[in-house]
C-alpha cells in the first residue's frame, strides 16, 4: 500500500473510517496455533470471552450462539484460550506454527 | 459602513478579557485560577450564573485538566476557551501541543506572569516565551483595549485556520490597570463570529473518525508538516482577519506589529506589550532633540513575522530588541535570538543587541527607556558593545 503524502492525509491526525485494525491482520506474528476439536467442544464460550483478539469465531446454529472455529487472520497464538478451556474439556491445544 | 455601536468603558485587562468573553459567548470554559489572570475566569463565572453567557464553566481541578476538558470539548466542535497564567500555562504544557496538533481553535487568555523559582507573581514573558514552540498562535497586547479586540479577533483566527491562540497582556500592568476600552455591541460581536464549522466533529456518530491515536514514524512526519503548513497559512489570516475587523468596525489595530515613528528612523527599538507605552514616551523625547529613533512594537511573535521585520528594518543602522525574558542560553532573550536571525539575509545588515528588562515585575522607568535608546545609538555610531544587556538589575 502506497503511504499517503502530507497533502493527502485527513489533517489534524484524526483518522477516518475506523476501524482500521481490521485492516492490520496480526495472524502472522503467531508463532504458536490454538488447534479446536469441533467434538471435544462444551461451547462453554470461555476462550470467546478470554481472547483479547476477537479471533474465536461464533456461528448461530438454531438460534443458539456455537463455538466454530479461529479465525487464524488475527489469532496471535498468545495461548489464552488453551489455557482457559476447562481441563476436562480440553477442546484446544496449542501446536507449533508450521510455515 | 454602517453605524457601529461603540461603548466607552472603563476596564482592567482581566474585566476587558472577560467581557470580551462575554460577548464571544462561547460553548464551554475550562479553567483554574491562578494570580493574576484568576479574575478572567471569575468574573466570567458570574456571567455563567447569572445567566448572561449559554457557556457550560467546567471548574476543574488543575490547568492541565482545564486545558484537556478544552480539547475535549473542542473536539466535539464547541467554541472553546479559557484563561491562566504562568505556573498555570507551565502546567499545561503538554497539552497545548495536543491542541494545536489536534488542530483545534481553543482561545486562551493569557496574562503574563514570571515563572517561579523563586516564586514571583509579576510580569515577564517567561510564561508564554515557554509555550512558543507549543504550535499556538501567540499574540502581545499592549493595553487592555488591545487585549478585548484581539480576544475577539482570535477565535476568529483560530476558527479559520484550525490553530489554537493565546492573547497576552502584561501581568498586573494590564490585567490590574483600569483604562478606557472602546467595546462592540454584544449583537455585533456575536453577528461577527457566527457560528463555529468545525473541521471534524468527535460525537458525529454518522461519520466516526478516531482522534489522537498513535502515530509512529511512518505518519508522524506527514502530520508535523501539515501543522507547520497551518502556521505558515496563519499569517494570510491574521493579516485578513485584522484588516478586515479594522474596516468594519473603524479601528486602525496593526496586523503584525506597530511602527511608530519609524519612517526615517536611522536606528530603533524593537518591544512587545506594555513597556512600549513607556517606550513611546522615550522616543518622542528623542525624536524633539533630533535624534532619528524609532520603535517596532512586535504583536505577533507566533507566526514569526520575519518578512515584516525584514521589511520595517531594511534601513536602519542599529536595532536593540527588548526581551522580558531570557531564555538562559548566555546568548539572550528569546525575541532577540528570532529578530537577529529574521535580519541575517538582509542585504546590509543592521548592528543589534539586546537589552533583558523587567524580569519578575522589575519596574520599567522612563529613565530605563532613555538609556536604552541612547546605547541604541552608541551602537549605531560603531561603538564597540556585548550584544546583550540587562536593564534594571543592581550589579
Amino acid at each position: 500500500m502506497k503511504k499517503k503524502g502530507w497533502k493527502e492525509l485527513p489533517e489534524g491526525g484524526i483518522i477516518k473510517n475506523v476501524p482500521t485494525s481490521q485492516e492490520l491482520k496480526t495472524g502472522s506474528w503467531r508463532t504458536q496455533k490454538p488447534v479446536w476439536d469441533p467434538n471435544k467442544c462444551t461451547n462453554c464460550f470461555l476462550c470467546w470471552l478470554y481472547c483479547p483478539d476477537s479471533a474465536i469465531i461464533l456461528r448461530e446454529v438454531n438460534g443458539e450462539p456455537k463455538v466454530s472455529g479461529i479465525n487464524y487472520d488475527y489469532c496471535k497464538g498468545c495461548g489464552i484460550c488453551a489455557e482457559v478451556c476447562p481441563p476436562k474439556v480440553k477442546a484446544i491445544h496449542m501446536e507449533k506454527e508450521e510455515l | 459602513m454602517s453605524e457601529i455601536l461603540k461603548t466607552r468603558q472603563a476596564l482592567t485587562g482581566n474585566e476587558a478579557f472577560a467581557y470580551a468573553m462575554k460577548q464571544i459567548n462561547p460553548d464551554v470554559v475550562a479553567a483554574y485560577p491562578i494570580t493574576p489572570a484568576t479574575e478572567i475566569v471569575q468574573i466570567f463565572s458570574k456571567y455563567v450564573a447569572d445567566g448572561e453567557v449559554d457557556t457550560e464553566f467546567v471548574a476543574v481541578e488543575s490547568e492541565h485538566s482545564a486545558m484537556s476538558a478544552c480539547i475535549g470539548a473542542s473536539a466535539a466542535g464547541a467554541r472553546v476557551m479559557t484563561g491562566t497564567s504562568s505556573q498555570g500555562l507551565a502546567l499545561m504544557h503538554e497539552m497545548l501541543y495536543i491542541a494545536s496538533a489536534l488542530r483545534l481553535p481553543i482561545v486562551l487568555a493569557e496574562v503574563n506572569r514570571a515563572l517561579s523559582a523563586p516564586i514571583n507573581i509579576h510580569c515577564d514573558h517567561s510564561d508564554t516565551m515557554g509555550s512558543r514552540d507549543s504550535g499556538w498562535i501567540q499574540i502581545y497586547c499592549e493595553n487592555a483595549n488591545e487585549g478585548y479586540h484581539s480576544l475577539i479577533q482570535a477565535v476568529k483566527i483560530a476558527e479559520t485556520v484550525n490553530l489554537p491562540v493565546m492573547v497576552t497582556l502584561d501581568g498586573f500592568i494590564i490585567s490590574h490597570g483600569m483604562e478606557v476600552v472602546e467595546t462592540l455591541d454584544t449583537d455585533a460581536v456575536r453577528q461577527y463570529l457566527g457560528k463555529r464549522k468545525p473541521m471534524y466533529n468527535v460525537l458525529d456518530y454518522e461519520n466516526p473518525i478516531m482522534v489522537g491515536p498513535l502515530d509512529l514514524p511512518d505518519y508522524y512526519f506527514e502530520h508535523k508538516r501539515q501543522q507547520i503548513e497551518a502556521m505558515r497559512k496563519a499569517k494570510a489570516v491574521i493579516e485578513e482577519v485584522v484588516t478586515d475587523y479594522n474596516k468594519r468596525f473603524g479601528f486602525d489595530f496593526p496586523v503584525f506589529a506597530e511602527a511608530y515613528r519609524m519612517e526615517d528612523a536611522e536606528y530603533a527599538i524593537l518591544v512587545m506589550s506594555s513597556a512600549a507605552g513607556t517606550m513611546k514616551e522615550a522616543v518622542d523625547i528623542m525624536r524633539e532633540k533630533g535624534k532619528k529613533v524609532g520603535l517596532v512594537r512586535l504583536k505577533v511573535f507566533r507566526p514569526f513575522p520575519f518578512e515584516v521585520l525584514q521589511e520595517l528594518f531594511k534601513n536602519v543602522k542599529a536595532i536593540g530588541v527588548m526581551d522580558r525574558a531570557d531564555s538562559v542560553n548566555t546568548m539572550g532573550g528569546p525575541v532577540f535570538n528570532e529578530v537577529r536571525s529574521a535580519l541575517y539575509d538582509l542585504n546590509s545588515r543592521p548592528r543589534i543587541m539586546n537589552f533583558v528588562f523587567g524580569l519578575g515585575g522589575r519596574d520599567f522607568p522612563l529613565s530605563d527607556a532613555l538609556y536604552i535608546i541612547n546605547r541604541v545609538k552608541e551602537l549605531k555610531e560603531g561603538k564597540s558593545l556585548d550584544f546583550v544587556e540587562y536593564v534594571g538589575v543592581r550589579e
